[in-house]
């Protein structure tokens, strides 16, 4: 089995274990057990609701299940502080273990990793498409709907039709400034936004094993951007050292056994993958950063749970350090977390930012969604570090988003058009 | 279960975004949510929709967001069903869920077009096309999807499942 068999397998609900069960083979649909259980201030409240159909007396595990208020949170509007307080009060109503307050908050998948909420070996559902991102640590981890999580929270299982697994292996030298943001946009630019339908994306290879665990996660994070079921990666001495010192839980590091079974192989060499852009409408219409200096840019958004990250925020703040955005640029930056935002206030990177006239943010998702913090107007475009450009994304239908790394999307904000770190530094 | 109805086209990759804009998601309440239905895609088109309505769409229908408020628009918009050459893995599960009839046919996808009366048999998987006088088959619904159908959706059987394990508790 691959390492996604594995963990399903070891997750296989009791009745389905105490038949003797042992393995799981793509295709297959079975009920699981789930470690962990997550919603959001946009999508808990249909759980909540769906919850209460369900004549469950309680909810399967008060410490297994995390509500985050992240999306429209701090609350932007009536509506949805009327949202983040059913999260609020069922969370006191069931004594939830795992509510996460404006304040202590951050965005979900930058939040959960961080504090060893999630840990190697897990088996996740969460009720939003990034739940996928802890992959990077040798879990299981899935987006569902509000309500998977309903009955899920009620029981504790899941179901799921054990997917088939695509390898993705990349070797070669990684060029200057490339991260896993550009290695998954490359990915994505090349099998298209379906390109990995219903199945794992595992990602393997000399790069992955020397690429540290913000990139990890950043990779796993869009492997929905292409369809994918799930993003992983076989747990190692990176994973350890991340889990080590704040796994909440004991961990489990599942392999891929040398025989496991991938529908599809694909390989990359780095050294020609460059700095890469996706252009609007779709993840998968991606151009070297490079050839993109034509496109002016109205607003740069640096944060959301695929680049927010404190690497993340040191990349950009390396790469706009004593300079200024762009006149014409309004220029975001959000760390994912508090713990984020601290550390970068610590680290003189919200100095950094500020002085070179960029808005420095409370965590929020906000922008990536168009929720709010910085909304596009009609015909706007922005370069953002977010996973999604569809059409209407950051705010009006007529305007635009491009997604890059970190320091791509800095050195734009300097120039005003899309540019690489090369042309400020 | 017969669904009969006038078809509306849509391409590829229609996302969560296009089906419902985020922009309208501080609400869970399905009337508010179907007021604005695909209208990022076709702005006229939450006024043009009537009940009963089909959608036929392309590859990769409901990408992107888990949001189920995507499956509960077009439910509460009157849509009966979507038919699609293939469909998001999150969109495919949460429409199951809900209740919300859904059929993969590549070849319905690719033959019918906008404003075609069509009419799908369900149990069978079969889709008649009225206005063309043709008939495709949608591919088979796996046995758990259609339990899941038959009982009213995920919700009804947990609900029958957490009985069943009251039961077994009073017993033992």
């Amino acid at each position: 089995m691959n390492i996604t068999e594995k963990i399903l397998a070891a997750h296989l609900s009791d009745r389905q274990a105490g038949s003797g069960k042992k393995e799981v083979s793509a295709g297959e649909l079975i009920n699981a057990r789930v470690d962990l259980v997550l919603a959001n201030d946009i999508t808990a409240p249909i759980s909540i609701t769906e919850f209460k159909k369900t004549g469950a007396k309680d909810v399967f595990d008060k410490n297994r299940i995390a509500f985050i208020p992240d999306h429209f949170a701090p609350q932007k509007d009536i509506k949805a502080a009327e949202q983040c307080k059913m999260l609020r009060e069922f969370s006191r109503e069931y004594g939830l273990g795992l509510y996460f307050e404006v304040g202590r908050m951050g965005v979900e998948h930058a939040l959960l990793p961080e504090e060893g909420i999630v840990v190697p070996g897990d088996l996740v559902v969460g009720a939003d498409s990034h739940t996928c991102t802890y992959g990077a640590l040798g879990a299981f981890s899935t987006g569902v709907g509000s309500t998977d999580v309903a009955a899920a929270m009620a029981t504790g299982e899941c179901w799921f039709k054990v997917p088939e697994s695509m390898k993705f292996i990349y070797y070669g030298k990684l060029n200057k400034w490339v991260s896993g943001k550009d290695l998954i946009l490359h990915t994505i630019g090349d099998i298209g936004v379906d390109g990995a339908l219903y199945r794992a994306m595992e990602f393997e290879g000399e790069v992955i094993r020397s690429l540290p665990m913000h990139s990890r996660l950043t990779m796993c994070n869009m492997a929905i951007e292409a369809g994918g079921k799930n993003g992983i990666i076989v747990p190692d001495e990176i994973t350890e050292q991340y889990a080590k010192g704040r796994a909440r839980r004991e961990y489990t590091f599942y392999t891929s056994d040398e025989d496991a079974k991938y529908a599809e192989v694909k390989e990359y060499d780095c050294s020609s993958i460059p700095l890469t852009v996706s252009c609007p409408h779709l993840p998968s219409n991606t151009k070297p950063a490079a050839e993109l200096s034509n496109v002016a840019i109205d607003q740069v958004v640096v944060g959301s749970c695929t680049n927010g990250r404190i690497e993340d925020m040191r990349e950009a703040a390396e790469v706009i350090k004593g300079r200024k955005v762009n006149p014409n640029v309004r220029m975001i930056v959000i760390p994912a977390t508090q713990k984020v935002y601290l550390q970068a206030v610590t680290e003189g990177l919200a100095e950094i930012f500020v002085n070179a006239e960029a808005v420095f943010s409370t965590p929020t998702c906000g922008p990536c969604l168009g929720g709010h913090m910085g909304v596009l107007a009609k015909g706007e475009r922005a370069i953002a570090t977010t996973n999604r450009n569809f059409v209407g994304r950051m705010g009006h239908p007529e305007s635009e988003v491009y997604l890059s790394n970190p320091a791509v999307a800095a050195a734009s904000a300097i120039k005003g058009r899309i540019a690489t770190p090369e042309e400020v530094i | 279960m017969i669904l009969k109805g006038k078809v509306w086209q849509f391409g590829d990759n229609v996302d969560t975004d296009a089906i419902i804009p985020a922009r309208y998601l501080n609400t869970s309440d399905p009337k508010e949510l179907a007021r604005h239905i695909m209208e990022d895609a076709d702005k006229e088109f939450p006024d043009k929709v009537s009940s009963g309505d089909i959608i036929v769409a392309g590859n990769n229908f409901g990408c992107g967001s888990s949001r189920e408020h995507a499956p509960i628009a077009i439910k509460a918009a009157g849509l009966q069903a979507v038919i699609a050459k293939s469909f998001a893995r999150i969109f495919y599960r949460n429409s199951f869920n809900i209740g919300l009839p859904i059929f993969e046919s590549e070849e319905a996808a690719e033959k019918i077009s906008a404003g075609d009366e069509i009419e799908i048999d369900a149990d069978r998987g079969v889709i008649k096309n009225i206005t063309k006088g043709e008939e495709y088959t949608a591919k088979p619904i796996p046995p758990f999807m259609q339990e899941l159908i038959s009982v009213g959706g995920l919700i009804e059987w947990t609900k029958a499942k957490i009985k069943k394990q009251e039961i077994e508790r009073l017993r033992s």
